[in-house]
């Protein structure tokens, strides 16, 4: 395996699990709702996935797991922001630090312990190709359904009914419901979804990129994700483009480090946020690219009147 | 059956008191059950929790060593939510407040007058405040999300920190530890009589009686009101809301930077790698459980304090993780912000779903 190949493949995973979290708030978001909480429910997805695949044996019931432990604290964020109408900012806050804790606590015996890593799905014959083949043909599952689902969602958001609605409670709850769609209804679908990759990525850390529990482990990627779904202005394909040039600062950072130019660890371990920060305000600066696509209803309470 | 909002004519007066209470008794509850899962007797370890902090005089003076950097952290928050400001860095302001003050004793160690503890608290509030100007700039300038903003900061303080306490500051006398020299004389914190309680509490008492006078009797407070609940309003009255992002973000950056100051020149007496147990995130529970009132935060700071303590000793006593403390401040603050619905609603069952023409009927 070459070194640019090999660069490649490290970067594409550490892409992912900024990609799938991501796309999964970008659809929340899209309906109206700012759930905050991305890390909180992506660690206990990291925990309950180590969890069952450590007991289990088995990856596949561990990214299963992952999927219903960042499921669970969507519910709990939809409970609170839908039906008891909290304020999404307060509340995503508080998912993050409960799933923190919580992630600790469950975790507390699995620290350690050698978890079952997910194997690369080769596909036959492609991923013999010389360079592109293990890149493209020779990642794990969880890789492939992250682009499936960049396609998934553009296609679902912008080409069909399904779409039309989640965006239209997005951008105009009131009309939406006048309209008779449940507002309340979209919305949680859309929370739970975004739940779902949460934890999926979750499971991806524990799973893939560093087989093991660690406490803390998300180390503020649910933050990142948050940050990449305003760089992407909500449209999933830039969502992609943003999520693998992260990866590239992060691998780029640790490549660097581990060439030792004299440079504190500390500052390239500081590049990511840093790099964040300059992403945000790039995009955030730029009225044209902003407005069109921010859900105009983004972090609004709605409270149906009867 | 179900569970529909019902929209109160005015606050309720009641349940705004009431509020906080019922947030902690659900989760006490849900502790005792936490505990119960576990395999403990749920009253003994609630005891332990929530009680025994307050039975003994070293771990009341624990409690206050505490509950000073969560009130003074907490309260500047309260402030900045109040104005629907959010900054969620208060750590990383704390640990550049602890930097900047650390600067008088770590590099002029051999001054000692009462001024060098000012000028140490004075650069501590200074370091905390420049740091939340960073995302103020970066709002009013470029509309960059607080936020995010003000959370990717705390990992590059924190990074800091670590570098200059393993690096340029570290102690050479320090057995290569990743800790600068000790703090001596006028470079620490008076205590209050013998024990660890030093004069952090006092300034987080001014602090909050600073600021209840400030939102309720004064113009900046007004402004900080209507340009949190009503932006449109401020708009037409004048007021300047990228003003009062400056405000308010320097106010609590300021406050967290002298916690942190605090933190280093008292209980820890030394810049170390960490130098807080996540004060900064806490704080934000002690300022939704203080009702994003000043005087609130300072019941909250105590409140949220004795979880701390509590959870110290239910470690010790039971062998309980060190992780339950975290998880039921999480849980406290899911339930404050859910009990909150019930100030502005009123919460009804229906038996099953109405009928719109039903309801065009009814009104």
């Amino acid at each position: 395996m070459g070194g640019t190949e090999a660069i490649i493949l490290t970067i594409i995973t550490a892409s992912t699990p900024l990609l799938l979290a991501a796309i999964g708030e970008l659809v929340t978001e899209r309906s109206g709702v700012l759930n905050l909480g991305v890390e909180g429910m992506m660690v206990m997805g990291a925990v309950c996935g180590f969890g069952a695949a450590y007991t289990t044996g088995s990856p596949y019931l561990g990214i299963l797991a992952g999927i219903a432990g960042g499921m669970f604290m969507a519910f709990m964020f939809a409970v609170m922001t839908q039906t008891l109408a909290t304020n999404q900012v307060a509340t995503g806050l508080a998912l993050t630090l409960l799933g923190l804790g919580l992630s600790g606590l469950i975790g507390e015996s699995f620290v350690g312990l050698p978890g079952a890593k997910l194997e690369q799905i080769s596909i036959p014959f492609l991923s013999t190709i010389p360079f592109i083949g293990p890149i493209l043909f020779g990642q794990d599952i969880l890789v492939y359904i992250s682009i499936a689902l960049v396609f998934a969602t553009t296609y679902v958001l912008f080409k069909t009914r399904v779409g039309l609605i989640i965006r239209s409670v997005g951008d105009n709850h009131n009309s939406a419901h006048a309209l008779g769609y449940n507002v309340i209804a979209v919305r949680y679908a859309c929370i739970l979804f975004g739940g779902a990759c949460s934890g999926l990525s979750g499971a991806y850390l524990s799973l893939a990129y560093t087989p093991q529990w660690i406490e803390n482990m998300t180390a503020g990627r649910g933050w990142i994700a948050l940050a990449l779904v305003v760089f992407s202005t909500w449209l999933p394909k830039r969502l992609a483009i943003g999520a693998y040039l992260f990866g590239a600062v992060w691998i780029m950072g640790l490549y660097v480090q581990a060439q030792g130019f004299g440079i504190p660890s500390q500052f390239l371990s500081s590049l990511p946020y840093l790099v964040t920060i300059i992403a945000l305000v790039i995009i955030s600066g730029n009225k044209t690219l902003t407005r069109v696509n921010t859900p105009a209803c983004i972090g609004q309470t709605f409270v149906p009147d009867r | 059956m179900k569970l529909v909002l019902d929209k109160r004519s005015e606050h309720s007066e009641l349940m705004t008191l009431m509020s906080p209470v019922l947030a902690i008794v659900l989760t006490v509850i849900t502790g005792a059950i936490i505990f119960a899962v576990q395999g403990l007797n749920p009253f003994s370890a609630l005891f332990v929790y929530f009680v025994e902090p307050l039975t003994s005089l070293w771990s009341i003076e624990e409690v206050l060593v505490k509950a000073a950097p969560l009130i003074l952290i907490g309260a500047g928050l309260s402030v900045c939510y109040m104005a629907n400001v959010w900054n969620i860095g208060a750590e990383g302001q704390l640990t550049m407040g602890a930097l900047a003050g650390s600067f008088v004793p770590i590099v002029f160690s051999s001054w000692q007058s009462p001024l060098t503890l000012v000028v140490m608290l004075i650069m501590g509030a200074l370091g905390g405040a420049a740091f939340a100007a960073i995302p103020a700039f970066l709002k009013n300038r470029f509309n960059a999300n607080e936020i995010l903003t003000s959370l990717m900061l705390v990992y590059i303080a924190q990074l800091i920190l670590d570098w200059v306490v393993r690096g340029p500051w570290r102690d050479p006398k320090g057995f290569n530890f990743p800790q600068s020299i000790s703090f001596e004389g006028w470079q620490l914190m008076p205590t209050l009589g013998e024990g660890r309680v030093h004069i952090g509490i006092i300034l987080a008492v001014i602090a909050v009686v600073i600021l209840t006078i400030l939102m309720s009797r004064t113009l900046k407070g007004f402004e900080i009101l209507v340009i949190g609940n009503a932006p449109r309003a401020g708009r037409f009255a004048g007021f300047s809301r990228k003003k009062i992002v400056w405000f308010t973000l320097l106010l609590s950056g300021g406050l967290a930077g002298l916690a942190g100051i605090g933190e280093v020149a008292g209980p820890s007496g030394q810049l170390q790698t960490a130098i807080s147990p996540g004060y900064g995130f806490t704080a934000i529970i002690v300022a939704f459980l203080g009702r994003l009132n000043p005087i609130g935060v300072l019941f909250a700071g105590v409140m949220l304090a004795i979880t701390y303590i509590g959870g110290e000793a239910a470690q010790i006593d039971l062998g309980v993780s060190d992780k339950t403390a975290q998880v039921f401040q999480g849980v406290l603050l899911f339930f404050i912000l859910a009990c909150d619905t019930l100030i502005l609603y009123r919460i009804k069952l229906l038996a099953s779903k109405i009928k719109p023409q039903q309801h065009v009927a009814a009104e």
